[in-house]
């Protein structure tokens, strides 16, 4: 296989991770806000605080109105990690990789572009918002069931799901980093309102359910953190993403660079007591795990893809 | 000669009663070619299926009797068939768009075939042959000895003025000592019904794709008459073109490693280079896919690690093919690849500075360069050519301008010329002007009629000019496409076939002789005549 094609399809599987994560951290946060008192709620800004694209928001928005933020999420052409535009880089990342995949999925990822940007001011409206990324959500699942039922299961295959979970790992982070960051005064827990926002936390990662399967206690700082980091078999975990994405290198020759970036964040993630921590020190433990991931995708990149072109070095 | 509105007449061709079931079987059975045709308007210019109107060419009366019982219903049906067909199987090219964006279009596409009796094809096979076999033998002598020039069958002047002369290839001994693996010639008829060869493309000539997709989708549309026809198949080349390419392979006892490469999902013949790729079951690639290593091997990027690379089959200008040799900044390219090309380690299809013979004024002494180089005479002609570095030409030219087409050497893409009937005077002049000044860039030709094909307007069949561009390839041998790519200018009175400005395409069918002598529509008149009597 082709180090341009391995690329490309890791991109792919990442862009249409990051368009479906994004869906569900905007649903949540809608629900989120309903729920809570006016002075309480965080409001919009937690959500571009979790894409890191501050910079870039401020630049061209006023201020972090529901309206600028979720246009900004949704379907904002200058913002790589919108929905749009994360999917309009999946499908040009497919266009070239076309007899690599299922034609169904290159007919659904096709038809997922056109229905997020042309649908996309039902998106923006309070009312239609919710069906919008309901839609949205299942659509990206369908391209994933797509590549799992009907996908050669070879090489481009591990690379379509490296790119899946180190994004999914990624984005699991980054919500708990910001969204624990606007609720933990560490020694005074229990405030009113706290249980809630914990329980939108693993809303965002459609962990609620699954947590109350798996830990069956209460919604609290604590479980919740080992819950999303470190759960060996739910599949937005942390822990379990970069388990997954060990099989997958196992898989793949020349991988022993990118084992062993593997199994230094699987060993840092196995050797913390979560609960433990401080608020500074979860922030630090965040920045050292997400170092980690970013470590594994250089690692992937030196070894299988193609190296950068010129241009984009001088970038 | 009129370039624009030569149709006199402009009624809808529209007959009354010609569904399958209609008045032609009710007068007994005897199936004449009329109701279409009656009002088919195509005096003045070759029609390949019609000599006048209700007047089917010999040999093609079965086809026009088959066409005309369908019904002018029926055949839009069938074009719209054809169109939902290409949607659905993705067959595309690229546009830039004046937003400055891609476009990717669907194809635009006529369902009524261009036939060409299998006699008539067998002979232009034969010239395509005699006229790529004597252009290989041209290139070669020109990047070795230079024969042709010391013989003074070649002007020398030419040759120094040429701009596809690549000096970084004197001395290079290809594979086969070809160089020009893949051509692309295009082919006019006159109205004297004369096939000529309009320009021969030996760089990287492309719709050969196009040809393939034509074919399959008249399969699904129109079926029956396929089957009645028996059309030589095209399905071939794919095949002929990967053994082209692997009978170049420097490592000839390996299974080769042969590559396309593209510039890129951006070029506008993208579809092409990936369909040719994975008919061949060959890697697509982009330059930074492939690197030159220090042993002077290509090598190609892959997941287990580099692999090494036998044949490239480049869809990119010989500019863009290697910094290291060309263009510094290009980065569409494989640094080396010209290094790696000469030691004999890769091999590259067309060879770089092919294109030295695809230049307009080189292409006036094409019928030279077969004698000279075969011994014997051209078998499809020249259009008849005024080369204006010759003194008697260059005044017949100057006094003649407002009948010519005169075109300089190096362009393509119609930039540059001029069309003497219909420019204006000052325009004429100016021109003249510029051809006095340097006599040897510039050629002329007199503007020809092309022929024309019925094609599907609306609901009516009305003429439209048509080019062919076959494709012919060389390697260990010569093998050409049955028929080529037949390209249509979609525009009434439109001369201008190219795809990007308003231009159409059709399949192309060989026929054997005798094939689909008898209508259709008469065969099952007197199968129904048949069973009646049983009955």
């Amino acid at each position: 296989m082709l180090s341009r094609v391995a690329e490309n399809l890791y991109w792919l599987a990442r862009y249409v991770e990051r368009a479906e994560d994004t869906a569900r951290i905007v649903t949540v946060n809608a629900n989120l806000l309903l729920d809570l008192p006016k002075g309480v709620a965080p409001g919009w800004r937690p959500l571009v605080d979790i894409t890191g694209a501050n910079a870039l928001f401020e630049e061209h928005y006023k201020d972090y109105g529901e309206r600028q933020v979720v246009r900004f999420l949704l379907g904002d052409e200058r913002h790589a990690g919108s929905i749009v535009t994360a999917l309009a880089a999946a499908r040009e990342n497919c266009r070239t990789i076309r007899d690599i995949v299922p034609r169904e999925f290159w007919e659904q990822i096709n038809g997922l572009h056109l229905f997020a940007a042309g649908e996309l001011q039902k998106g923006l409206a309070k009312t239609g918002r919710h069906a919008y990324l309901r839609e949205l959500v299942l659509r990206c699942q369908t391209l994933a069931g797509l590549l799992d039922g009907t996908m050669l299961h070879d090489q481009g295959f591990e690379f379509l799901r490296l790119g899946r979970y180190l994004e999914r790992a990624d984005m699991t982070t980054r919500i708990a980093d910001v969204q624990s960051a606007n609720l933990l005064p560490a020694a005074d827990e229990g405030r009113p309102y706290d249980n809630i926002q914990w329980v939108s936390v693993l809303k965002s990662m459609t962990a609620y359910q699954m947590y109350r399967r798996s830990e069956q206690i209460r919604v609290q700082r604590g479980p919740v953190l080992r819950f999303i980091f470190k759960h060996p078999s739910f599949p937005r975990s942390v822990r379990w993403c970069i388990e997954h994405a060990r099989i997958g290198l196992e898989r793949l020759p020349r991988n022993e660079a990118s084992l062993r970036e593997v199994g230094r964040t699987a060993r840092l993630l196995d050797g913390t007591d979560l609960p433990a921590l401080s608020q500074a020190e979860l922030h630090q433990f965040v920045d050292d795990v997400q170092l980690g991931i970013a470590a594994l995708h250089g690692e992937i990149a030196a070894t299988w893809f193609p190296p950068p072109l010129a241009m984009d070095a001088a970038a | 000669m009129r370039w624009a509105g030569c149709f006199r007449r402009r009624r809808r061709v529209v007959s009354a009663a010609c569904g399958l079931t209609g008045f032609h079987i009710e007068t007994g059975g005897r199936v004449s070619a009329q109701g279409t045709w009656d009002d088919y308007a195509c005096e003045g210019f070759y029609d390949e299926l019609m000599q006048g109107p209700g007047a089917p060419r010999s040999g093609c009366e079965a086809l026009a009797a088959d066409l005309d019982a369908l019904g002018p219903g029926e055949l839009a049906a069938r074009q719209q068939a054809a169109e939902a067909s290409i949607k659905e199987m993705g067959i595309t090219f690229t546009v830039y768009s004046e937003e400055g964006g891609m476009i990717d279009r669907t194809w635009p596409f006529d369902v009524i075939p261009r036939v060409i009796p299998e006699p008539e094809w067998r002979r232009v096979e034969a010239g395509l042959k005699q006229r790529v076999q004597a252009l290989n033998l041209f290139i070669d002598d020109l990047y070795h000895d230079q024969r042709i020039v010391a013989d003074k069958v070649f002007p020398k002047s030419v040759l120094e003025k040429s701009v596809n002369f690549r000096p970084q290839c004197v001395g290079v001994d290809p594979p086969l000592g070809i160089w020009a693996h893949i051509c692309g010639s295009d082919l006019v008829r006159d109205r004297d019904g004369t096939i000529y060869v309009l320009e021969d493309n030996l760089r990287v000539p492309s719709g050969v794709s196009y040809m393939l997709e034509n074919r399959l989708v008249t399969k699904r549309v129109l079926p029956e008459l396929f089957e009645h026809y028996a059309p030589l198949p095209v399905d071939d080349y794919p095949s002929q073109l990967f053994d082209t390419l692997a009978a170049l392979s420097p490592r000839p006892a390996e299974y080769p490693e042969v590559v396309v490469l593209t510039p890129g999902i951006y070029n506008s013949a993208y579809f092409e280079h990936a369909y040719l790729a994975q008919q061949m079951g060959a890697e697509l690639v982009e330059g930074r896919d492939l690197f030159v290593a220090d042993d002077d091997c290509c090598w190609m990027r892959t997941v287990d690690g580099p692999a090494r690379v036998d044949v490239i089959y480049r869809r990119i200008d010989d500019l863009f093919l290697d910094p290291e040799a060309f263009h510094p900044d290009s980065i569409l390219g494989v640094p080396g690849l010209l290094r790696a090309w000469k030691a004999g380690n890769v091999a590259l299809a067309n060879a770089p500075g092919a294109g030295v013979a695809d230049d307009k004024v080189v292409y006036a002494f094409v019928p030279e360069i077969i004698k000279y180089y075969l011994d014997q005479e051209p078998i499809i002609p020249n259009v008849p050519t005024y080369r204006c570095m010759e003194p008697e030409a260059l005044d017949y030219v100057v006094e003649h301008i407002a009948e010519l087409v005169v075109k300089p050497a190096n362009e393509s893409g119609g930039y540059g010329m001029i069309v003497g009937p219909a420019a204006t005077q000052a325009e004429r002049s100016k021109f003249v002007q510029l051809v006095k000044k340097d006599p040897r860039n510039y050629i002329a030709q007199p503007t020809l009629g092309i022929s024309t094909v019925p094609t599907i307007v609306k609901r009516a069949l009305e003429p439209r000019h048509v080019d062919l561009r076959p494709f012919i390839l060389s390697a260990d041998r010569q093998s050409v496409t049955m028929g080529g790519l037949t390209r249509v200018a979609l525009r009434k009175g439109s001369l201008v076939v190219n795809s990007s400005q308003g231009g159409g395409s059709k399949d192309t069918w060989i026929i054997p002789e005798g094939a689909g002598e008898q209508s259709q529509v008469e065969a099952q008149a007197q199968a129904q005549t048949q069973s009646q009597a049983q009955g």
